[in-house]
């Protein structure tokens, strides 16, 4: 199975130069052709119960980083579906070309970069990794080339490029509290390091994982060090909002669960508990605050992903396994919401020129399909059944239940059911009513109905029926991040 | 109990020549970022950072020598020719090219900065300084130093208006993890090192890039104007 972790390393990379340098008819193929291949490729790694190692170690794939995987070229696949009806040919040829090989090879990169992250071995490699997501996306939030864009990819580069600092001292810390046991010039390799974490120093893990905490926490928008996500996310070009909201935030959290795997078996796991409960707290009960009163329909969604980073935060926080098999199927499920929901977004932008919320009306009426598809990741979002989200709260809340935590569960029950208010008031106020005259009726391009309704499909599935492959490798995912017993 | 022996035993022990001068060093590294706080021009700012990235850089030959770690003589070199030289000569071409306001402007001023930023220092050096950082001959003191030199990037960066002292203020964070690298894991694989430096040249280039795009929209390196998106 080597073979499919060399062949995720080279599509992106490869797809990227291809966009880059070919015209934007092979770029856009190609561009497809990679999102398929990655996604594709990812299936049988699914059903794969012992972990994947390729080049020497570098490489390695298990369970956890596999639910991961599965956001990441998910989405990839989607979105480069999505991108191709975004670009619309505008009257100059000459720049339209130029922008479309910018953004497409730029899309290419990013989700290589992520799809890195996920499989790279080594606490270090996924540094390294992440940092590249961040110039990456940073000037792909940039290419709009609007005075909004500039401002969102000044602070978002600056800001998450200190928190990556943060991270990179996390890292270096970590690398100091395994030199007790192993000595010094030792890689990072993830199995080496759980194999030796409880014998590192309690009071450095500690350190190391709070700095991983802040770190890793501004690249996946927790609060107070979410500032930079609502710009990026309401002005990159949508393609970009979808996989930055949908990929991005979850490999960020990956980058978190790694240090959590490691500090659990280090100093026990009340501790990484309560750092994340604080976290995780503090995002959603924001998140549920800001959602009640937005213009933009855009950074209503980002805020809606700060709403529910924190409740993956709090969902970790929970000392039941159900709780953690909640969270990884929430982060798949939050994937395939979101990049629909910013698929949607993106539609209306195109039909309508606007993403102002009080500028839009009768959604449903002007949009014939993307509109009832946004309604329904909407409602997804808002974790109405029979959608993913449902599943994966459902169990996030009952395994806080089984945990003497009531008050937590409480809190968190009330803050989404607030969160879920502002959406579905916005959602109704756009999206239902009559139809403005001068709008005309009707789809602007099947390539993004086809991504929305890939992305339904994908959020359905893993509400009605979860195929049993996929519960049983969340299962050992979840094993993963358990306290070893 | 075993934590508070440890700690009481590094430090009755005497420092060794190698502690001092690592220490001194490190000490000098952070003084310069206090400068870079209160450097009212953006060149002299740059030029600040040109020297700490030098300190730096001298810090891990000297490692190199000290330990007879052949590897870190590869990290001074790439920190000198790229953190000392490449980067510097960049960003002040940049600010020739922008021909605007040179002044650096602040938020606080630069007493208040100055008394944050010692603040935060003191909390680093005898909070994060005083974990228990079990390393056989390695000066930990500076572990504290260099985590100082983190906090007070971070006051540069918050307290600063313009896009050259923000972006200072990221390279000299990035130079006080170099340090904390340098002194607790100077072990660390050559590899891994190299690709961490890889990652901050393309950083470079990207705030190099959003600067110039940044100026050209609006004539200016200030971020005053960078007050639209809200809520």
């Amino acid at each position: 199975m080597g073979w499919a972790l060399i062949t995720l390393t080279a599509v992106g990379a490869v797809a990227a130069i291809v966009s880059w340098w070919a015209p934007p008819r092979l770029g856009h193929a190609t561009t497809v052709a990679a999102g398929v291949a990655s996604f594709a490729v990812s299936l049988p790694l699914v059903a794969r119960t012992a972990p994947t190692s390729a080049l020497g170690g570098w490489l390695r794939d298990d369970a956890l980083s596999t639910v991961f995987l599965l956001a990441v070229s998910f989405l990839y696949a989607l979105t480069s579906i999505f991108a191709v009806g975004y670009l619309h040919p505008g009257s100059d040829r000459v720049a339209a070309a130029r922008y479309s090989r910018r953004l497409f090879a730029g899309l290419n990169l990013f989700c290589w970069s992520m799809v890195m992250a996920v499989i790279v071995n080594g606490l270090a490699l996924l540094w390294v990794s992440i940092e590249v997501t961040t110039v990456v996306s940073a000037l792909l939030v940039a290419i709009d080339d609007t005075e909004g864009a500039t401002e969102a990819a000044w602070k978002y580069v600056l800001i998450a490029s200190m928190g990556l600092g943060m991270a990179l001292f996390a890292t270096i810390v970590m690398y100091q509290a395994g030199t007790t046991v192993f000595g010094s010039g030792y890689e990072l390799f993830y199995p080496k390091l759980l194999a030796g974490a409880p014998h590192f120093s309690a009071s450095i893990v500690r350190l190391s994982f709070v700095l991983a905490v802040v770190g890793f926490g501004t690249k996946m928008g927790l609060v107070p060090v979410h500032t930079w996500l609502p710009d990026a996310h309401s002005e990159a070009p949508t393609p970009v909002s979808a996989l930055l909201s949908g990929s991005l935030l979850a490999v960020a959290f990956y980058a978190i669960l790694r240090y959590f795997q490691i500090t659990v078996r280090a100093v026990g796991p009340e501790f990484p508990r309560h750092v994340l409960l604080g976290f995780g707290l503090a995002s959603l009960a924001l998140a549920a605050l800001y959602l009640a009163r937005q213009r933009d329909l855009k950074r209503l969604f980002a805020y809606s992903s700060v709403e529910h980073m924190g409740i993956l935060a709090i969902g970790m926080s929970f000392a039941a396994p159900i709780a953690i098999v909640g969270v990884l199927l929430h982060v798949l499920a939050h994937a395939a919401a979101k990049g629909t929901a910013f698929f949607g977004a993106g539609s209306f932008l195109r039909k309508l020129g606007t993403k102002d919320i009080t500028r839009i009306a009768g959604g449903v009426g002007a949009l014939p399909l993307s509109g009832p598809l946004l309604v329904l990741a909407v409602l997804g979002l808002c974790a109405m059944p029979p959608g993913g989200m449902f599943r994966s709260e459902f169990l996030i809340v009952s395994g806080g239940l089984s945990d003497p935590s009531d008050a937590v569960v409480a809190v968190l029950v009330v803050l989404v059911t607030l969160a879920s208010l502002g959406l579905v008031f916005y959602a109704s106020s756009t999206m239902l009513g009559a139809t403005p005259d001068n709008v005309v009726r009707g789809e602007t391009s099947a390539a993004m109905v086809v991504a929305m309704v890939g992305g339904i499909a994908g959020l359905i599935l893993l509400g009605v029926h979860p195929p049993g492959v996929l519960s049983h490798l969340i299962e050992r995912a979840a094993a993963q991040l358990g306290a070893p017993t | 109990m075993n934590a508070v022996l440890v700690a009481a035993t590094s430090t009755v022990a005497v420092p060794s020549t190698f502690d001092g001068v690592a220490e001194s060093l490190t000490v000098v590294i952070l003084l310069s970022e206090f400068a870079m706080l209160r450097a009212p021009l953006s060149r002299s700012q740059i030029r600040l950072y040109s020297f700490q990235s030098l300190v730096v850089s001298i810090l891990a030959a000297y490692i190199a020598a000290a330990k007879g770690l052949p590897d870190l003589y590869a990290i001074a070199a790439l920190s000198l020719s790229l953190k000392a030289v490449v980067v510097p000569v960049v960003v002040l071409r940049l600010l020739r090219d922008a021909r605007v306001e040179l002044v650096a402007s602040n938020r606080a001023s630069v007493t208040s900065m100055t008394l944050m930023a010692i603040a935060l220092a003191v909390f680093a050096i005898f909070v994060i300084g005083g974990l228990p950082v079990h390393s056989s001959s390695l000066p930990t003191t500076a572990f504290g130093l260099s985590a100082a030199v983190v906090l007070v990037s971070f006051v540069l960066v918050a307290l600063r208006s313009d896009v050259v002292s923000q972006a200072v203020g990221f390279f000299s964070l990035e130079n006080g993890v170099s340090v904390a690298s340098l002194v607790v894991a100077s072990g660390l694989p050559l590899i891994v090192e190299v690709a961490f430096f890889f990652d901050l040249l393309v950083a470079v280039v990207v705030f190099g890039v959003l600067m110039r795009v940044h100026h050209n929209r609006t004539d200016t390196l200030s971020t005053e104007a960078l007050d639209q998106l809200k809520g």
